[in-house]
């Protein structure tokens, strides 16, 4: 199921298009050479010793900065909603959050992004890419990167996933020119990949049989004919019988009853659990969506009922990565497409906003208590130190010890990396 | 004098420097008190359009409720406080703040002998308080929603309460205990793609003659997040609690944030939102409104001053307005 914004944007629509098709159907785009500086060992030099991995959780639609991260109290844009201390001496947060307040030394808030851009479509591809959208090239998401550059040559388990809020889930396209094997598993509303459990008409010896027979076949034709196609198709295959060996990981039903509790017992408390045993269990990009935050009318209502959803989980997650010595190896991203504007509507409604908002990031390689630039008293414009999206992207890849500036090689095209004309916002970088 | 809601029309208007949210006249119908977004109280005189200016919220307040015959007033925030103040003092102070609910008060309404306030507020909770001196007389739980509105029966032995979800709950005053339930759940959406609960009862009222129950909302929200919805009042018999009417207003979008009933047995009621603001009139044997006006912005709430000619409004463009319900004066 594919949230329903309230603008009806064409853009909205784009979500649905994407392929969707089963775990053991995946075709190959054409994808000729690899990363050329990062190809897996050279990864494996840059990074510590520690896997590292990214964990993004989407605010679809859009959070508001003054509800959340940035909030201007006794403002004419401010709100009903007061802001409270945190854990960072000096740092207030909105008091629609105080679990996450009592964590935000493990966490930074960039509070000066102006993306200049209000299109929710357009939004979503230059938060997961760092790039604008262009009919001319089309580029790979964050996870894609990671699941390309970070995960483990040999990992039996996929290197992107995305939990979504609804829908029945299947497979992205959002690897672009890296391919479909690092394009996002999506587990729609947390259940287990689509088509990965053996139908209770196949036992286990027939299934073993026809797994043999099709390597047989494959291995066959790849003597003779082998392709970068035939190798996505045969890997996609392979993956698919891993992860059905696997299925467990993703069956949150094994966590203990009382972090189920302590996580909530709504979707994004259990989607937030999930996002927690992926981890553990070395995937290496989790991204959790929750919606929905487009609120054009009662923004108030309405994010009294989403951050409160979100701040219980969130803060149980990260306090648990924290606590299990995990978050020194995960990076974490609060996004949305972009910010609400300052002006409250006649429907006590905040409109689409990219001038002047904010996202949060913490853990691996991030100067955690920071506050990254300033807006103005009532928040309508950045005063300090303007990013964007590009600035981002970059700092995300340089956070888990990837050069940013590096390129990919693409059938003998170098593909930078991150867009060259931007870079990582050092002051963030621990 | 009688009124004519045919001849309803704005007689009179002032603005604030923000956008208004609530309004309530005094019993005695000098003042006209207003909230707004700016967190202060404005306290209007009604002939003269002199504004007071009261200052103690630390957020948005909404409810709005007068005691001693209207000698002090109480106010209600989304700071979770009750604030007791001088109603007519020159430059007014509060005299009294007490830590109401956690998380928004919502609403507050007085009862009819004036030894009770009920607040309704975001921690699910009805409270009646003795307003004498601010101490908590009972709570009253079970609400599973956010309670929007409390009203005080006439005859003063039972209070009604309704949340988020169009459940309303008629309580006994004298011991706290839950009579019965009105299913006011045609004022309830949730959006399962938008992920999000929306409506709510935003006002209760009894008919003159005792009735009917009037409880006030929106429906068809085919876009909560949107603000695509219509103004709709559900009218249950007062005894057999049977839905009798669904009052609604063809053509208009927004939502029925207040419903009063006029003596006469009109009721009349105040939409907001995409459509523009309206002030509607209903008769009980009639689903439409026998007669709308359209008002020149959204409106946020309305009250029925005491003589029962006179209507304010509140406006996101931060104007109050006074409607009168009789023919225009020449001239």
């Amino acid at each position: 199921m594919q949230c329903a914004y309230s603008c009806g944007s064409e853009e909205h629509l784009l979500a649905r298009r994407s392929f969707l098709g089963g775990l053991a159907a995946g075709v190959a785009a054409p994808l000729v050479g690899g990363l050329g500086a990062m190809t897996r060992p050279a990864a494996a030099k840059e990074l510590s010793s520690k896997q590292k991995r990214i964990l993004v959780f989407y605010m679809a639609g859009g959070l508001s900065q003054l509800e959340s991260w940035d909030p201007k109290p006794g403002t004419d844009t401010g709100g009903p909603f007061r802001a409270i201390p945190t854990s960072v001496p000096g740092m207030h947060i909105s008091e629609l959050l105080p679990d996450t307040a009592k964590l935000m030394h493990h966490l930074a808030i960039v509070r000066s992004l102006n993306t200049k851009n209000n299109d929710h479509g357009k939004g979503n591809v230059m938060m997961q890419t760092g790039r604008l959208q262009t009919p001319a090239a089309v580029y790979p998401h964050l996870g894609a990167v990671a699941a390309k550059s970070l995960a483990p040559v040999d990992s039996p388990l996929p290197g992107h996933i995305r939990i979504s809020p609804g829908g029945s889930g299947g497979r992205s396209n959002d690897a672009a020119y890296l391919g479909p094997k690092y394009s996002a598993i999506v587990l729609g509303n947390g259940n287990p990949p689509q088509n990965s459990a053996r139908p209770d008409s196949i036992t286990v010896e027939s299934d073993a049989l026809r797994n043999d027979f099709r390597r047989q076949i494959n291995d066959r034709f790849a003597q003779r004919r082998r392709t970068a196609e035939t190798d996505a198709y045969t890997y996609n295959y392979e993956q698919a019988q891993q992860l059905m060996q696997r299925r467990q990981i993703f069956d949150v039903a094994q966590e203990s009853e009382a972090d189920r509790q302590r996580y909530g017992t709504y979707d994004f408390g259990r989607h937030c659990l999930l996002a927690r045993r992926l981890l553990e269990h070395d995937i290496t990009f989790v991204q959790v969506t929750h919606s929905n935050y487009d609120t054009h009318n009662e923004n108030f209502n309405f994010h009294l009922e989403q951050v409160g959803e979100f701040d219980r989980a969130f803060a149980a997650l990260v306090g648990d990565l924290a606590d299990r010595g995990m978050l020194e190896s995960t990076l974490i991203v609060v996004m949305s497409e972009f910010g609400r504007t300052p002006r409250i509507n006649q429907y006590y409604g905040r409109d689409h906003w990219g001038t002047a908002w904010s996202v949060v990031l913490g853990g691996a390689g991030i100067q955690r208590g920071a506050i990254i630039g300033k807006t103005n008293e009532n928040g309508t414009a950045v005063t300090d130190r303007e990013v964007d999206h590009a600035h981002l992207f970059h700092t995300y890849l340089q956070a888990v010890g990837l050069d940013s500036t590096d390129t990919i090689d693409v059938g003998g095209r170098p593909m930078p990396l991150a867009d060259p004309a931007s870079e990582p916002i050092d002051e963030l970088l621990a | 004098m009688q009124a004519d809601p045919k001849q309803t029309h704005v007689a009179k208007q002032w603005k604030h420097e923000s956008p208004l949210i609530s309004c309530r006249f005094d019993p005695t119908g000098r003042f006209l008190f207003t909230t707004a977004e700016d967190f202060q109280i404005q306290r209007w005189d009604v002939e003269s359009g002199e504004k007071i200016a009261f200052a103690a919220h630390d957020s948005w307040a909404r409810g709005l409720a007068f005691l001693d015959g209207g000698e002090t007033t109480v106010t209600g925030g989304y700071d979770g406080r009750l604030v007791w103040w001088p109603t007519s003092a020159e430059a007014p102070e509060p005299m009294r703040t007490i830590d109401a609910h956690d998380g928004w008060v919502r609403f507050a309404a007085v009862s009819p002998d004036g030894k009770l306030l009920a607040t309704a507020g975001n921690d699910r909770l009805v409270k009646l308080w003795n307003p004498a001196d601010g101490t908590l007389v009972r709570e009253l739980s079970g609400h599973e929603k956010h309670v929007y509105s409390v009203y005080f029966h006439p005859g003063g032995e039972f209070l009604l309460s309704g949340d988020l979800a169009g459940d309303v709950r008629q309580w006994e005053v004298a011991t706290g205990k839950l009579i019965r339930q009105f299913n006011a759940k045609a004022l309830h959406t949730y959006n399962g793609g938008q992920r999000v609960d929306y409506g709510g009862v935003r006002a209760i009222a009894l008919s003159p003659d005792g009735k009917h129950l009037a409880c006030a909302g929106l429906h068809k929200a085919t876009n909560p997040l949107g603000a695509v919805n219509e103004p709709l009042v559900v009218l249950f018999d007062w005894e057999s609690q049977e839905v009798v009417r669904s009052h609604i207003a063809e053509g208009v979008k927004g939502v029925a944030w207040q419903a009063l009933w006029h003596p006469d047995g009109t009721l009349i009621g105040a939409s907001g939102g995409s459509g523009g603001g309206f002030l509607l009139f209903w008769k009980p044997d009639a689903d439409k409104d026998f007669f709308r006006l359209k008002l020149p912005n959204t409106a946020r709430d309305m009250d029925l001053h005491p003589d029962h000619l006179q209507v304010a409004t509140v406006h996101h463009d931060r104007h109050v307005r006074i409607s009168r319900m009789t023919a225009k004066v020449a001239g």
